[in-house]
């Protein structure tokens, strides 16, 4: 059972991990348009960093 | 993020008429957003992208496809007409957007939500897992360290998940109100309290993952609720747009511009062709005509004479006038019309929902039973511990998950079916209330018409070259729909010379040395309505002009017609412009000349009567009506005042969609009641065993989550079977 010592921590900072990179693609606005970014990764010509005045 | 609260500058007359657009705060680009309710696929993103890139004042354009809509960034002060009409060259209908209407998603508030739905999301997994463990069979310390290690990743969780809960049951009971937010946070504070006092007493039972996974549950639905309920602003702050900040004042000393709040009865104000009339008042000179169709619904324009009577918010639109103000303020007709839509809109806050109405019910009763099955085991065995146990257990297990989520779960389902065929639904009971609808009431102009003039019977002979000729001589609306019409037919303008122009009476010119004249038929010398031709021999030419019906204005009266609905119209036009589009369309009850008051009376006295009223109209004289009717459509290019009114928009010109619109909303509230059915279930077999004392964690997680999950798939059958018109 000495086990759990390592496997609960690493468990829980992995779980972690993938909660921090939901959270920072939340503020990134990367859930905005769904549909359209689905389509804009099949086109050519797509600006991938579009000017956009952050607010 | 704080681009909704920029300042509106509706001020001016001309935006009025086309919906709102807000400009960005000053020291940033300015951003528009236009809507885009045709737009479906890949090409449309570059299509709309590179007709916008085409634009000198565009710095840059963004569509987002699952909202159809463009953002547009340019210059402060930049204009959506131009923007518009790129746009509609290129094949994309687009409209200035109201923003508070749309973007539910990027507000603050809807994100906060989110990260504590991920926060509770990533606890009630971790703390599952370690549950399944105790579940099945971790004895002694192997099961005090996992509820140990539980109670860590709980209480921080619980407590910041579970603020919207805790702030919402505080304001209740500070109302004395007993909220649904109530047993709510009673069942998490109280769950997680005793599950870490039956921790550190080495207890086999800690409710831990049901206190997260309730936390989770309850903010799915609090999350899709906040997404369904927009913005409303307030329809009375949007008409006092209409009225115009500055005047030019008259005095014995010539002209000043003076601010509107210091116009006195009796002072004398000049009104240029083109503006907005400031104040109810008698025209004491000029001649011209007024387009009085926000204001009445009439589609024709009417002539003012000295003498005539004029209210403010009317445009004049040929010729200079000076007014004699008689009524200023709070005393204007325009002033009248806002009272009467706030209290037509008190009148409709009234409606509860249907998950209040439950809410109003199950709280108490959750407190009671679980206080009595308490109370019952206190008696019974003596034991505090147990019949604490017992009643936490009542309480989580009764705690209205799938009953929190079974309205919330149907709107959004049912909104984004709407959306996709062209319907933005603003109001979270809107569904609710259009589910009972059984009569529906139209406006005629700029509802079931399009608010354009067309030329009925176009003259024979050289009588339709002379009437295009003076025609072509005006930008008065009714010579611009005739000049049309008769090019349309294919007439070569006569020679004709002279031409001038009398503001409210018509035009006058010489052909082939005679005087010859259009206009009303007072100066044409015929008797009779409409526009008249005379050519200075014998009778006048009448020619006759119609309102163009309305896309799809025929296929959705048919379609009501079917579903066994009740049909009127009610207008403020002359009798015989609405008898006329009512025997195109078949109606029967068609009333014409109606006043907004009367608008609102007769919507009034058909609710008396028992009848739930739908009101489908665009113009001010609607919006008391739109307020005052069960529910209310507006089409998206109405009057700000009457899309604020409305609880639905449609965002097509055509009003072919709108036919769907009832079914979907019967059919969402039918999805409601079987969902409050699958809750109710569940509860009628968990509660009896609950507050018998067999209830187990483990028993409260799988009630829990199966209920929730079915009444979440239940709602989505709605999306699924809907079937996607006009976007192709």
């Amino acid at each position: 059972m000495n086990v759990l010592v390592y496997l609960i921590p690493a468990s829980l900072i992995l779980g972690g991990l993938g909660l921090a990179a939901f959270l920072w693609s939340l503020r990134a606005n990367q859930y905005d348009d769904l549909e359209g970014d689905a389509w804009r990764i099949l086109m050519d010509d797509d600006d991938d960093a579009p000017k956009e005045p952050r607010p | 993020m704080t681009l909704a609260e920029t300042p509106s500058f509706a001020a001016c007359p001309g935006c009025v008429i086309a919906p709102a657009v807000r400009a960005a705060v000053p020291d940033r680009p300015a951003e528009l957003i236009l809507a885009l309710p045709g737009i479906h696929c890949a090409a449309c993103i570059g299509g709309v992208e590179a007709a916008l890139a085409g634009l000198p004042q565009v710095e840059g354009s963004r569509v987002n496809l699952s909202r159809r809509q463009v953002s547009v960034w340019g210059p402060r002060g930049m204009a959506p007409e131009p923007l518009v009409e790129a746009l509609e060259a290129a094949g994309f209908e687009a409209l200035p957007m109201d923003r508070a209407a749309l973007d539910s998603d990027r507000d603050p508030a809807g994100r906060a939500l989110m990260v504590r739905l991920a926060v509770a999301g990533f606890a009630m997994m971790n703390v599952m897992l370690l549950s399944v463990a105790v579940w099945s069979g971790a004895t002694d310390a192997t099961r005090d360290m996992f509820h140990w290690i539980s109670a860590a990743i709980a209480l921080p969780a619980v407590a910041f998940a579970g603020q919207p809960f805790y702030a919402a049951a505080w304001t209740g009971l500070k109302a004395r109100r007993l909220v649904m937010e109530v047993p709510i946070s009673l069942a998490l504070i109280l769950a997680v309290g005793l599950s870490v006092y039956e921790t550190a007493m080495s207890g086999r039972h800690a409710y831990f993952d049901a206190a997260l996974s309730l936390t989770f549950f309850l903010l799915i639905a609090r999350y899709l609720d906040h997404r369904t309920r927009a913005a409303a602003r307030s329809a009375a702050a949007d008409l006092a747009a209409l009225e115009v900040p500055r005047v030019e004042r008259l005095t014995t000393d010539g002209a000043e511009t003076v601010d509107l709040a210091a116009l006195r009865v009796g002072d004398v104000v000049r009104v240029r062709p083109g503006g907005r009339i400031p104040a109810d008042g008698m025209v004491m000179t000029g001649r011209s005509d007024l387009d009085r169709a926000l204001l009445t619904g009439e589609s024709l324009p009417a002539a003012v004479a000295p003498g005539g009577a004029v209210a403010a918010g009317e445009v004049n639109l040929t010729g200079p006038l000076e007014v004699r103000v008689t009524a200023v303020g709070a005393d204007t007709a325009l002033n009248r019309m806002v009272t009467m839509i706030d209290a037509a809109e008190t009148a409709r806050n009234r409606y509860t929902a249907m998950a209040d109405r439950a809410a109003r019910v199950y709280a108490p009763v959750v407190h009671i039973l679980a206080f009595a099955a308490f109370a019952a085991w206190m008696v019974y065995d003596g034991d505090l511990r147990h019949a604490l146990n017992v009643a936490i257990a009542t309480l989580i297990i009764t705690c209205p998950c799938a009953l929190g989520l079974a309205v919330p779960a149907v709107s959004t389902a049912a909104a984004g079916r709407l959306f996709r065929q062209g319907m933005l639904v603003k109001d979270g009971t809107a569904l609710e209330r259009l589910a009972d609808i059984d009569t529906v009431v139209f406006d005629k102009t700029g509802t079931l018409t399009d608010g354009l003039l067309r030329l009925g019977d176009v003259p024979q002979g050289t009588a339709a070259g002379v009437a295009l000729a003076l025609a072509q001589g005006s930008d008065h609306p009714v010579s611009r729909a005739l000049a049309a019409g008769l090019l349309e037919a294919g007439v070569v303008p006569a020679d004709v010379a002279d031409i001038s122009e009398h503001p409210g009476q018509g035009l006058m010119g010489r052909w082939q040395g005679r005087e010859v004249r259009l206009g009303s038929p007072a100066w044409t010398g015929a008797a009779g309505s409409g526009p008249h031709l005379s050519l200075g021999d014998g009778a006048a030419v009448p020619l006759p002009l119609e309102s163009r019906l309305r896309d799809g204005a025929r296929a959705l009266v048919d379609a009501f017609r079917a579903q066994g609905l009740k049909i009127e119209m009610i207008s403020g036009d002359a009798a015989d412009a609405v008898a006329e589009v009512a025997r195109a369309l078949g109606i029967d009850t068609a009333l014409a000349g109606l006043s907004p008051m009367d608008k609102v009376a007769h919507i009034r006295a058909l609710e008396e009567a028992g009848a739930q009223v739908l009101m489908v109209g665009d113009g001010l004289n609607d919006t008391g009506a739109l307020a005052a009717a069960t529910a209310s459509v507006s089409p998206a290019r109405a009057v700000d005042a009457a899309r604020t009114a409305a609880d639905v928009v449609i965002l097509q010109s055509s009003l072919a969609p709108l036919s769907d619109l009832l079914t979907t909303a019967r059919s969402a509230k039918k999805r409601v009641k079987e969902n409050f059915r699958i809750s109710a279930g569940y509860n009628a077999i968990a509660i009896p065993l609950a507050v018998a004392g067999f209830a187990s964690p483990l028993m409260a997680a799988v009630a829990m989550s199966t209920s929730s999950i079915t009444v979440l798939l239940n709602a989505l059958r709605l999306v699924r079977r809907a079937p996607v018109k006009g976007a192709a």
